[in-house]
């Protein structure tokens, strides 16, 4: 018992948490207003987006895969829904992500079958993809953001499951938005856990041929991934979209590396096989934490960039370390 | 006469034009344990191919339990209770034992959910069976090979296998985990189960075996019951032509070649002393861990000793580094042909002459007319089957591989030669070849040493071995005083010197 705890207070969720307290304590320190419950609101704000990608680019790393497209076919998606959406009059939400969905499915077929059945390099052939759908939208959609948007999307975004006002009078409200990653996450937990198809994803990452030899269909397994990654970058585009109220075609690129940072970071190992929901929303946490507060500690804003970078050198060299020292430890 | 489980009969199987299986036969009994021997590429693993349905055969019928088998897909063959445990296992590092366990049993019958207690209690209850003990919780990555192989044996034999094929499953254990796969194994005998084993390793078939079938380029050549071959049967069905099992025994020397005293590297072996005289071929063994290994690149600086001193001819020699070893004319031939030994992408010709391509550059050129006759003389020399120097060297059998590993280093011309494992995955024919270089090359004055855990390879070509544990060398003994059994026994016993 005492030998399950010990372990239980080693696991790379926990070091993330001792990293995230630690962080706090010393924002806190520096920035005494830390310590209130706005900093959870726009933490929790800035967190929505980012923890939808954070999702299923878990999924894909644990199956084995990389996703680098999705920012181009969340912000293609994004786009043409707004164009769509407009250029027909329409005011539905729900059939604003149905297209964003649909949308992004399309493009996460194009990714599947470059990687399930040509075999191509996952790394490479959304870096392909990518490419593709970011020079669609700015080829035959559009290149000036969209400020006027269907009525209901604004009416959505002033939607509140909770309110503050802070002692200077200013109101912090967070946005009912946030239900869309929570419904993702019970989703994929489930899906992971408690599924045979989840377990395929596991065991596909874990070793591809192994899984063949069992009777998983990997190829099937594979697909469905990379289809579900596109149908949620899909609907993170959208999400964005209504948060900003703004459609815009460039806005989301260059955001993986922060997405891949904070899911390794979680505890997701990179070669694949391994991760977890908790581990991926504390990643996300810390990244945000990071990116939101590096300024109260006096670090310039053009030093996040090297922050997160670091961050991802550190995170992965973390992972590849612990599992040479498992790989090297003495086999039980 | 008991029950028969499978029956195979007139199985051909013929790739593009090449007849990997000319008209087997094979006949496994409820109840069994039926070895299949065999040399590298007779068709041992197509044949498994065929029974496991992997592969369909051009011709032949397949009887499972009487029954005529029409076509035999993956799936069936499972539904049949044939299951086949490949070499690597085929498990999931990333995921727990009772996970592993369980998951062939879940996709076999089709559930869609995952089911984590009833994993769990089907995973202790298979292991109850075989008599393992792992805790259930734990990641695959963390086993050893031998706990891997019980988690592949469980995950067989919970979806009611009749029938449990292993493949070649020796090759990573040590001898303590052989016999105690062979304890289980004989249970599962016990229980009705019929299990063909594929090996080719002398010593653990007589061991276990009930019948024996050999396979030869595609063709069965002799079955029957153990007790009907008796060595030198086996190994001529095996190879087809007569190989003598020779002992090596030359006079006593009195001049030393190589004198190594108190050679220590931290962590990995400690004050390793011994003599290598001239005309003697020296073994060094030990159970994996002992420092056998390290004990070798340490001699050749791949991992270099930190204290003691080296003498090779009467000159003492230090080594730091792999150049160092060279320069003493010292050859190693390492553990891992394939990783360490060989330029696989590289034809035979620029593997032969890899270690020695100072000889030919001449004036700044490479003289490739020389190594190509060097390449050729070698081939010959060392009885390697390959037709030319030119193709690739991965195209050649393990045997052959290995034959121009040892012809590489022979090119420098050492003074002294060390073999990690030489014969680890070489067949019998091409194993009895490599032996007889040694022994020449001891004769002629070269110092070999021998690292290995091959019982019978070390009594039949060592004049004297070296038992290493926990990286002390244990003792050393003359090999006129042992035979298999008592080598075995030192081996394993806990005492700490012989």
């Amino acid at each position: 018992m005492k030998d399950r705890i010990k372990r239980g207070l080693a696991t790379n969720e926990m070091i993330v948490v001792y990293i995230i307290l630690a962080l706090c304590i010393l924002i806190g320190i520096v920035n005494p207003a830390f310590a209130s419950a706005s900093t959870v609101v726009s933490l929790l704000r800035s967190m929505l987006v980012t923890l939808i990608f954070a999702a299923f680019e878990m999924m894909v790393i644990i199956s084995g895969g990389i996703d680098v497209s999705f920012p181009a076919v969340a912000s293609f998606a994004m786009y043409a829904t707004a164009m769509i959406m407009n250029g027909a009059g329409l005011n539905s939400i729900v059939l604003a992500f149905i297209i964003a969905i649909v949308i992004g499915m399309l493009f996460g077929f194009l990714n599947s079958v470059l990687v399930a059945r040509l075999g191509i390099p996952p790394l490479i052939a959304t870096l392909g993809v990518s490419s593709v759908a970011n020079g669609a939208t700015l080829a035959f959609l559009g290149s000036k953001e969209i400020n006027k948007l269907p009525e209901s999307f604004g009416n959505l975004s002033k939607v509140f499951i909770y309110e503050y006002v802070g002692e200077s009078g200013i109101t912090y409200q967070l946005t009912a938005l946030i239900l869309i990653p929570v419904v993702i996450y019970i989703g994929l937990w489930i899906l992971l856990k408690y599924t045979m198809l989840g377990r395929g994803i596991y065991a596909v990452g874990g070793d591809k041929n192994a899984a063949r030899i069992a009777g998983f269909r990997v190829v099937f397994i594979q697909s469905f991934v990379y289809i579900l990654a596109g149908a949620l970058a899909g609907v993170g585009g959208v999400t964005y979209m209504i948060l900003m109220r703004q459609a815009h075609p460039q806005v989301l690129m260059g955001t993986e590396m922060m997405v891949i940072a904070a899911v390794v970071m979680g505890g997701t190992r990179i070669t694949g096989g391994h991760g977890s929901i908790s581990g991926t929303i504390l990643g996300v946490t810390l990244i945000a934490l990071i990116q939101n507060n590096l300024i109260m500690l006096g670090v310039p804003t053009y030093a996040q960039t090297f922050v997160v970078g670091l961050l991802i050198v550190v995170g992965t060299s973390i992972t590849s370390l612990r599992t040479k020292k498992i790989q090297n430890s003495v086999k039980i | 006469m008991d029950k028969i489980f499978l029956k195979l009969e007139n199985i051909k199987k013929t790739f593009g034009g090449v007849q990997a299986l000319k008209s087997v036969g094979l006949e496994i009994r409820a109840g069994e344990i039926h070895c299949l021997a065999g040399e590298n590429g007779c068709g041992k693993s197509t044949l498994i191919k065929v029974i496991s349905g992997a592969h369909d055969p051009t011709a032949g019928s397949i009887y499972i339990e009487g029954e005529k088998i029409e076509k035999l897909t993956p799936i069936d063959s499972i539904r049949k209770g044939i299951q086949v445990i490949y070499q690597d296992f085929a498990v999931f590092p990333n995921l727990t034992v009772a996970e592993n366990i369980a998951m062939n049993h879940a996709l076999l019958t089709g559930t869609k959910a995952m089911n984590w207690k009833k994993s769990r209690e089907l995973a202790i209850q298979a292991m109850e069976q075989i008599g393992a003990h792992m805790d259930p919780d734990v990641l695959v990555e963390r086993l050893s090979i031998a706990n891997k192989q019980m988690v592949a044996i469980c995950r067989a034999i919970i979806n009611d296998a009749k029938l449990l094929i292993l493949d070649e499953p020796t090759t990573a254990l040590t001898q303590k985990e052989v016999s105690m796969l062979n304890t289980i194994i004989r249970n599962l005998k016990d229980k009705g189960m019929a299990i063909v084993i594929v090996n080719h390793k002398l010593d653990e078939i007589y061991e276990i075996a009930d019948r024996l079938t050999i396979l030869r380029n595609g063709e069965n050549v002799a079955t029957g019951p153990i007790g009907e071959f008796d060595r030198k049967r086996f190994i001529k069905c095996m190879t087809g032509r007569d190989v003598e099992e020779v002992y090596y025994r030359p006079e006593d020397s009195r001049e030393v070649i190589l004198k190594v005293e108190n050679l220590t590297r931290k962590g990995s072996f400690e004050q390793v002393s011994f003599d290598l005289k001239k005309g003697e071929v020296l073994g060094i063994t030990g159970l994996l861990g002992s420092g056998r290994g390290e004990l070798g690149d340490a001699l050749f600086g791949i991992a270099p000793a930190g204290e003691g001193k080296i003498t090779l001819n009467g000159k003492e020699v230090t080594i730091r580094s792999i150049e160092d070893a060279m320069k003493a004319r010292i050859a190693y031939v390492p553990e891992d042909r394939l990783t360490q030994g060989l330029f696989l992408d590289c034809s035979i010709q620029e593997n032969t002459v890899a270690a020695s391509i100072q000889k030919y550059l001449k004036k700044g050129r490479l003289n490739y007319k020389e190594m190509y006759e060097a390449t050729q003389n070698w081939i010959q020399k060392i009885g390697c089957n390959a037709k030319s120097p030119k193709p690739l060297i991965r195209t050649l059998s393990g045997g052959n591989a290995q034959k121009m590993v040892i012809a590489k280093w022979l090119n420098t011309n050492p003074a002294l030669l060390v073999l990690n494992g030489p014969t680890v995955g070489v067949d019998i024919g091409s194993k009895a070849d490599i032996h007889k270089i040694l022994r020449e090359l001891a004769e002629q004055g070269v110092g070999i040493i021998v690292i290995s855990d091959d019982v019978s390879e070390l009594i039949q070509n060592c004049s004297k071995i070296l038992i290493m544990k926990n990286g002390k060398t244990a003792g050393s003994i003359s090999s006129r005083e042992l035979d298999e059994t008592k080598l075995s026994r030192l081996l394993t016993s806990e005492e700490e010197t012989v």
